[in-house]
């Protein structure tokens, strides 16, 4: 147990940051919008993170700042695919080489600066529980956050009338226009907020995980994120289940190279890839060929008002 | 004032291409934003890039080496596209044919270089097609998204190209520097008047033109541009979309694969991290922008290559690092893009009052 409990703990900690950008693309994809800039967006969260936080020494206005300038790229993204209805997947290519390109070049002066982050808070009564409370309890405020934004989410999606709205606007954006919804506005809303999401998940990788500025830090998370939205078939609480596991495995490939071992280095980092395949031709397996459950059935389509019939 | 939009049902030539020459204009004028916002002087940065890439022989030479390259992936991903099969994985596929070129050179030398060059272009060939096509596979099987699959694999491959630089294949004399030996001379390809322009040159030309004759003129490339528009007309036709899909990645994984074959035996002449800069990203914009059109990609190509390098000339002079070519790609696909809209819609501005 005692070997267990801690590889545990890391695996939310280091799951979290997936986790986020997961949600967040559920919600814009919900809606009908695909958006492959994860990559990008998280790497311009992370800077904007660690930048904030290194000149105001507030990691709150670091996650903030993350949150308000993630959904001010996403405008860009909602503007191209929703207005002026362009290819969505060639779209968030262009955003993660514009993200991966931003990020590096304002953040070169800052490589090897560190800040103070958020620091782990052990929940009172809670913390105390065995194996549970080290693991979910004794970590930082976002992790906390991030597992009342899971429900928060789901709420939204299954219980809300906007939540409803941007379903039906991802299914069937035709309906939904005859309903009187503005296809178009649902989905800025929900564009610009998943990416506020995503860009906090690159966000807690500097304030909170690593506390310093690395260029090309996000290593793929982004684009396992945009694999674990299949995998979670659009649900959040399995987006959660999806992340913790990814986060396991990263914690493990951490404490088997930190333990000494003649695996080389190399091999061991490729585990996570190599999952997010495996994943992914599993969950397609199982669901078939057919119409995947809970992916919404206009996804990536621009919605053409003229066109209507 | 309205405005008034409406579908296009034809385009001139002329107006397209001054739709495309305006969106270029407008992403280097946001990039020229990002570089006044870093305190550089954007037109003596412009200056630099062009007179660096295009000003003088050695220049155009550097970005004709750079342009081979791009023009094999841009091909392998313009093949793909027209398929509407997303292939983002040509960067991995470059790496795979590169390695197993190498892995041919180290284990399996023959000191004829006619030989030695022709095992070196078909086991880079196998070993990016087999790349592409296992995500093909998969793709055409169980239907998984293609473009998770070639990124995922485009990390493994980086990761699998240092397991080898960083561990057995390192050259013991390298003074712990992460590369390969030299290749021996019969397993190099000609590099011509003292440039570094070699005959890879000539693999991109004809691929382009092979691709060119196939996919516009020939009954596949028919084929698998329906299979693209229109699934279920070419379901309905009795097109094995499947069949292809798996094809079509192939071709376009092996490609791809030359094209790390060609760099390899024609520019570094062994095996170092560095040497994937990311041209199977940019061959991504470099297709786009170029219609998927195998010959207007030799010309795109070129022009993406006096970006490399004079993105590298900003580098020295200017202390600015590659990314800010990075940041250009990625204007230059966003206003790319949007420009695509006033291709399909007519807009117009309405003064008087009805």
């Amino acid at each position: 147990m005692e070997l267990i409990v801690p590889i545990l703990a890391a695996a939310v900690r280091s799951g979290t940051p997936i986790l986020y950008a997961t949600l967040g693309e559920i919600m814009t994809e919900k809606s009908g919008v695909l958006n492959l800039g994860l990559e990008g967006i998280m790497l311009i969260g992370a800077y904007v993170g660690f930048i904030v936080t290194y000149n105001t020494g507030s990691p709150f206005w670091g996650l903030v700042a993350a949150f308000f300038v993630g959904m001010g790229v996403n405008v860009v993204h909602a503007f191209l695919c929703i207005s002026l209805k362009a290819n969505q997947v060639i779209c968030g290519l262009a955003m993660t080489m514009f993200g991966t390109g931003v990020s590096s070049l304002l953040g070169r002066g800052y490589v090897g600066e560190t800040i103070a982050g958020l620091q782990a808070v052990a929940l009172p009564g809670l913390s105390s529980f065995p194996v549970v409370g080290p693991v979910f309890f004794s970590q930082d405020v976002m992790v906390y956050i991030s597992y009342l934004l899971v429900f928060v989410v789901w709420f939204l999606m299954y219980r809300t009338k906007f939540g409803l709205m941007m379903r039906a606007v991802g299914d069937s954006p035709l309906s939904a226009e005859a309903a009187g919804i503005s296809v178009s506005a649902v989905r800025y809303a929900s564009t610009l907020l998943g990416g506020g999401l995503v860009s906090l998940g690159g966000a807690y990788l500097t304030v909170v995980y690593s506390h310093m500025w690395v260029d090309l830090m996000t290593a793929g998370r982004g684009w396992i994120a945009v694999a674990l939205v299949i995998f979670a078939i659009w649900n959040p609480l399995r987006a959660a289940l999806g992340s913790y596991l990814f986060g396991g495995v990263e914690a493990l490939q951490m404490r088997i190279q930190a333990g000494g071992t003649t695996i080389p280095a190399p091999l061991l980092m490729m585990l996570p890839y190599i999952l997010t395949i495996a994943v992914l031709v599993v969950i397609s397996v199982f669901k078939g060929r057919g119409r995947m459950l809970g992916a919404p059935s206009a996804l990536g389509l621009p919605f053409y008002r003229e066109e209507r019939e | 004032m309205r405005i008034k939009i409406e579908k296009r049902f034809y385009i001139t030539k002329w107006q397209e291409v001054c739709i495309i020459l305006a969106s270029i204009v407008l992403a280097f004028s946001s990039g020229a934003l990002v570089f006044h916002f870093l305190g550089v002087d954007p037109l003596e940065a412009y200056k630099m890039m062009i007179d660096g890439s295009l000003g003088d022989f050695y220049g155009m030479s550097e970005t004709v080496a750079k342009t081979i390259p791009l023009i094999m992936c841009s091909l392998a991903v313009a093949l793909s596209f027209t398929m509407v099969v997303w292939n983002i994985g040509a960067e991995g596929q470059f790496v795979l044919g590169a390695l197993a070129c190498t892995a041919f050179v180290r284990y399996l030398y023959v000191d004829n270089f006619v030989v030695m060059l022709a095992c070196m272009g078909i086991s880079a060939l196998l070993a990016g097609g087999l790349w592409g096509a296992f995500a093909g596979f998969l793709k055409a099987r169980w239907n998984v998204n293609e473009i998770i699959t070639t990124l995922m694999m485009n990390y493994v491959a980086i990761l699998l190209l240092q397991y080898f630089v960083y561990g057995s294949w390192r050259d013991p004399t390298s003074l712990g520097f992460p590369m390969t030996p030299l290749f021996p001379k019969s397993a190099r390809l000609h590099q011509f008047f003292s440039t570094r322009v070699h005959s890879g040159i000539f693999f991109a030309v004809i691929i382009a033109l092979i691709l060119w004759i196939v996919v516009r003129k020939g009954v596949w490339g028919y084929e698998i541009r329906v299979s693209g528009q229109n699934p279920k007309a070419a379901d309905y036709a009795g097109i094995r979309s499947t069949r292809n899909v798996i094809l079509v990645m192939f071709l376009s994984g092996a490609i791809a694969g030359l094209a790390g074959m060609a760099e390899m035996a024609g520019l570094h002449r062994r095996l170092q991290p560095g040497f994937a800069v990311g041209y199977g990203y940019t061959a991504i914009i470099i297709a786009w922008l170029a219609r998927l059109h195998p010959l207007a990609i030799i010309f795109v190509s070129f022009l993406f290559g006096a970006l490399f390098v004079g993105g590298e000339n900003l580098q020295i002079a200017m202390r600015l690092p590659l990314s800010s070519v990075q940041i250009l790609q990625g204007l230059i696909l966003f206003f790319l893009l949007g420009g695509e809209f006033f291709r399909n819609y007519r807009v117009s501005f309405i003064f008087r009052k009805r």
